[in-house]
C-alpha cells in the first residue's frame, strides 16, 4: 500500500516560489532519503509533509487519506529534529510520553510504549535524567524515541546527525539502518545532504533541486545511472569528471571526439543527435593509468592528494577546460608535473546531452 | 555584600594563598598611591590655574570638571603603567607576570568605585543599626525601645499588612499581565506598537503616574460632573459615584493598580524576549505531539522560561517592598493603606524620630535582602 503520495506539490511564500511541482509515491515500509544542496527545499518538503507547514498547491496523502488540512498531530507522522528538540525541563521519560499524555492515553499504555521505546535504544538508565545530563548521541536517541512513542505510519528524519560528532554520527547512522531494518512496516522519510547517509540508508534516494525533483532511485542505481548532469555530479566523492565532447557517429554505440580523440562509448544515440554537442562524463574511481596508447586523456598532474587508501590525482588536459581527477587505489608517487594517460571502462561512461539529459534516459 | 565573597577573581596562574596575599598587598599600595598622586597632581594644577584664571565661579567648577575626569583617567594609566613596570610583560617570566598582573588589574580598576560604593551603602546601614537604639535626635541611648515600640504600634502593623498584600499582587499581576501582554504580541504584525503602548508607562515616574490616576479616581459631590473617568463610568451605567481612594481596605488594591499598570511593561519586555529565546523546534515537536496552543504555552513555554519569570517576579517584589511615592501622592497613608516606606518618612521628617524612622527602615531592609540575594543567584544562574 502507498504510505504518502504527493500529487503536484506546489509552495511558496508570497511571490517566491520553492517548490515547483512534486509528484511522489513512496510504498509502505520504504526507507527513502531526500537529498540535496542547501536551498533546495528538502527540509521545506519534509515540513510540509509533517504538516508544519502550508501546502500551498497540490494533494498530499498519508496512508490513503487526504491531509492537506488534518494537523500535524493526526496525520501518523513523528519528527525527529536536527537540534533534537527535546524539552529541557522534562525527563527523558516525560519527553517521550508528552505526547501521548496530551492524548489522554491511560497511564499503563503510555508506561508500556515508553519501556518498549527505552528498551530498543537503550536509554532504560536514564529515564530519570533531563536532556542536559545526556551527551549528543543519547540526546539524539531519546528524539528518536519519542518518534517511536508516537506509534507512526511515518517517520521523518530532518537532518538528525548534523549536530553529531564524526565518530558518532557514524555509529548514529548504522543505529538507524538497524532500527529501520526491526521496523520493516514503518516508512522512514529521511533528508540530508550527506550523500553518504542517503546512499548507506536509503532503499529510495529523491534528490532534488531547487525544488524539483532531479531523479528517484536506489542509491546504486543514481550511481550508475545518474538521469542528468545535475545527479552526476551530486552523487559521488570526488564528483564525476563532465567533459565537453561531439558526437562523431550516432547509432547502437556512439562515437564521440572527445579531447582531439575518438572514443567509442556503448551507449546507443539517435540520429537526430549526429554532430551534436554534448557531455562525457566518468568517475574518478572508474579510470586508471593506461600503459598502452588506449587511453581517453593525456596530461600533467597538478595536484595530488594522498588519502591513505586512495590517491586523487587532478591532471590539466589539453584541449579540457576542467582539471581531471583519477581515483588511484593505494598510496601513489606521482608528483606536479608528471605526464600520464588515462583510460576508462567503456561501460563506465556516460553521455548527456547539451541539456544536460542522460543519453541512457531520453 | 553576601554576592562578592563567595568567588573572589582568581588569576590562572595564583600560586597560592602565600600568593594571593601578595597580590592584594600590591594592589593596595598601587592604588593608595595612585590616588593620592592623581589627586595631589589635580589639586596643583587647579591651584596654579586658579591664580591665572579670572575669579568666575563658572570657570572654576568647570575647571573642577575637567580636572576631576583628568584625574580618573590619570589614575587608571598610571596605575596601570605602575603595574606594568612591577610586573613586566617581557623578560624571561613573561607569561608569570602577565598572569599576576591580570589578578591584580581588575582590583586596580574596580578599587576605587568599591570603596566610594561601600561608603554610600554600607555605612548608612550600620548608622541606621546605631540609631534604631537611640532616640529621636539620635544621641540619647535608648535600648530596644524602639522596636517594643514598632511591635505595639498599630499603624505600624497596618503598614505591614499593605506591604504584604502589596507583594502578593502586584508582583503576580504585573508578571502574569507581562508574561500575556509577552505572548500575544510576539506573533502579530503590529506587536511593536501595542508593545511600545504598553511599555510607556515605564518611563513616567511614580509621581507623574500618581497625577494619571488621581484623575481617573478622581470624586466630585454627587449632582455635579464627575471629571474622573471611573466616576464617569460608574453614573453612566447609573451607580453613585464613590470617593474611591478613601475606601478603607480596598483603596489599598486602587494604588496597586497604578503599580502594575507601570510594571507591566517591564515584564512583558523582559519576558519577550526569553520568549523568542526558546529553540523553535522544540515548539513544533510539540505541535507535532498535538500539544494546543493553550497547552504549548504553559506546558513547553512557560517552563523553559520559568528562571527569567523568577527574576522578573522578585525584580518587581523589591520594588514593591519599597513602595512609597505613589502612596505619598494618593493618599499620604490615610483611609488605612500606609506603606512601610511612608511610614519611616512619616516619623523621618514629620515625626522628627531619627531611632524610630530608622527601625522602619531596618524592617524594610531585612524584608528586601534575602530576596535580592535569591534574585541575583537566580539572574547570575540564568547567565550561565
Amino acid at each position: 500500500m502507498t504510505a504518502l503520495d504527493l500529487k503536484d506539490i506546489h509552495k511558496s511564500y508570497g511571490a517566491t516560489r520553492v517548490i515547483h511541482g512534486i509528484d511522489l509515491k513512496i510504498e509502505d515500509g520504504e526507507f527513502v532519503v531526500f537529498v540535496g544542496p542547501s536551498g533546495c527545499g528538502k527540509s521545506t518538503l519534509l515540513r510540509m509533509i509533517a504538516g508544519l507547514e502550508n501546502i500551498t498547491g497540490g494533494d498530499m496523502f498519508i496512508g490513503g487519506q487526504r491531509v492537506n488540512d488534518i494537523p500535524p498531530s493526526q496525520r501518523g507522522i513523528a519528527m525527529v529534529f536536527q537540534s533534537y528538540a527535546l524539552y529541557p525541563h522534562m525527563t527523558v521519560y516525560d519527553n517521550m510520553a508528552f505526547g501521548m499524555k496530551i492524548a489522554k492515553a491511560p497511564k499503563e499504555e503510555i508506561d508500556k510504549r515508553v519501556q518498549t521505546a527505552a528498551d530498543i535504544l537503550q536509554l532504560t538508565p536514564y529515564l530519570d535524567r533531563l536532556p542536559k545530563a545526556l551527551s549528543g548521541g543519547q540526546r539524539q536517541r531519546v528524539a528518536i524515541g519519542r518518534a517511536i512513542v508516537r506509534n507512526p505510519k511515518v517517520f521523518l528524519f530532518d537532518e538528525p546527525l548534523s549536530n553529531l560528532d564524526a565518530a558518532l554520527r557514524v555509529a548514529t547512522r548504522i543505529e538507524i539502518a538497524k532500527l529501520k531494518s526491526s521496523m520493516p512496516e514503518t516508512t522512514m522519510i529521511y533528508v540530508t545532504h550527506d550523500q553518504v547517509e542517503a546512499m548507506t540508508l536509503a532503499d529510495r534516494i529523491v534528490v532534488l533541486s531547487a525544488g524539483r525533483i532531479e531523479q528517484v532511485g536506489g542509491p546504486i542505481e543514481l550511481y550508475e545511472k545518474p538521469a542528468n548532469l545535475f545527479v552526476a555530479r551530486f552523487i559521488g566523492s570526488p564528483a564525476m569528471n563532465i567533459q565537453p565532447a561531439r558526437i562523431a557517429k550516432t547509432g547502437g554505440e556512439t562515437v564521440v571526439s572527445l579531447a582531439g580523440r575518438e572514443t567509442v562509448v556503448p551507449i546507443p544515440s539517435p540520429e537526430t543527435l549526429s554532430g551534436a554537442p554534448v557531455h562525457f562524463g566518468v568517475r574518478p574511481e572508474d579510470m586508471r593509468i593506461a600503459e598502452g596508447d588506449d587511453f581517453l586523456f593525456e596530461g600533467d598532474v597538478h595536484f595530488v592528494e594522498r588519502l591513505g587508501e586512495v590517491t586523487n590525482v587532478y591532471m590539466n588536459v589539453k584541449d579540457v577546460d576542467d582539471a581531471v581527477v583519477v581515483k588511484v587505489a593505494g598510496v601513489q608517487k606521482y608528483a606536479k608535473g608528471d605526464r600520464l594517460r588515462i583510460a576508462a571502462a567503456p561501460e563506465k561512461m556516460h553521455l548527456f546531452t547539451e541539456e544536460g539529459r542522460s543519453l541512457l534516459h531520453i | 555584600m553576601a554576592i562578592s565573597s563567595t568567588e573572589t577573581a582568581s588569576p590562572a596562574g595564583s600560586p597560592g594563598p602565600g600568593g594571593f596575599l601578595l597580590n592584594l598587598a600590591i594592589a593596595l599600595v598601587i592604588m593608595v598611591a595612585g590616588i593620592v598622586f592623581a589627586v595631589l597632581c589635580a589639586v596643583a594644577v587647579f591651584a596654579a590655574l586658579n591664580t591665572v584664571l579670572p575669579d568666575i565661579k563658572l570657570v572654576q567648577a568647570m575647571l573642577v570638571m575637567v580636572l576631576g575626569v583628568a584625574a580618573c583617567f590619570g589614575y587608571f594609566w598610571g596605575s596601570n603603567r605602575l603595574l606594568d613596570v612591577i610586573y613586566p610583560p617581557r623578560g624571561s617570566r613573561v607569561a608569570e607576570n602577565i598572569n599576576a598582573a591580570n589578578g591584580i588589574r581588575p582590583w586596580l580598576f574596580l578599587g576605587p568605585a568599591v570603596v566610594i560604593l561601600g561608603i554610600y551603602l554600607v555605612y548608612p546601614v550600620i548608622n541606621s543599626i546605631v540609631l534604631s537604639f537611640h532616640g529621636p535626635s539620635g544621641e540619647t541611648w535608648v535600648g530596644g525601645a524602639n522596636y517594643a515600640w514598632l511591635a505595639k504600634d498599630a499603624a505600624f502593623r497596618e503598614s505591614m499588612r499593605n506591604n504584604i498584600l502589596w507583594l502578593i499582587v502586584v508582583p503576580a499581576a504585573a508578571t502574569f499581565f507581562g508574561l500575556i501582554a509577552a505572548a500575544l504580541t510576539d506573533r502579530i504584525g503590529w506587536g511593536n506598537v501595542a508593545k511600545s503602548l504598553i511599555f510607556m508607562p515605564m518611563a513616567i515616574s511614580f509621581v507623574g503616574a500618581s497625577v494619571i490616576w488621581k484623575f481617573i479616581y478622581d470624586y466630585r459631590a454627587e449632582g455635579s460632573d464627575q471629571i474622573g473617568i471611573l466616576n464617569a463610568i460608574v453614573t453612566f451605567f447609573g451607580a453613585e459615584p464613590q470617593a474611591w481612594i478613601t475606601i478603607p481596605f480596598w483603596n489599598n488594591f486602587f494604588l496597586m493598580v497604578i503599580l502594575i499598570w507601570i510594571q507591566t511593561g517591564f515584564a512583558m519586555v523582559i519576558l519577550s524576549a526569553a520568549l523568542r529565546g526558546i529553540p523553535e523546534e522544540t515548539i513544533e515537536a510539540a505541535i507535532i505531539d498535538g500539544a494546543s496552543p493553550f497547552q504549548i504555552f504553559y506546558k513547553i513555554k512557560v517552563p523553559q522560561i520559568w528562571g527569567t519569570i523568577a527574576v522578573v517576579w522578585t525584580t518587581i517584589t523589591i520594588l514593591v517592598l519599597k513602595v512609597f511615592d505613589i502612596v505619598l501622592a494618593m493618599t499620604n497613608g490615610q483611609w488605612g493603606s500606609q506603606v512601610l516606606a511612608n511610614y519611616m518618612f512619616d516619623w523621618m521628617f514629620r515625626g522628627l524620630d531619627f531611632g524610630r524612622a530608622s527601625t522602619i527602615a531596618l524592617v524594610i531592609m531585612a524584608m528586601v535582602t534575602p530576596i535580592m540575594v535569591w534574585n541575583i543567584r537566580e539572574a547570575r544562574k540564568d547567565m550561565k
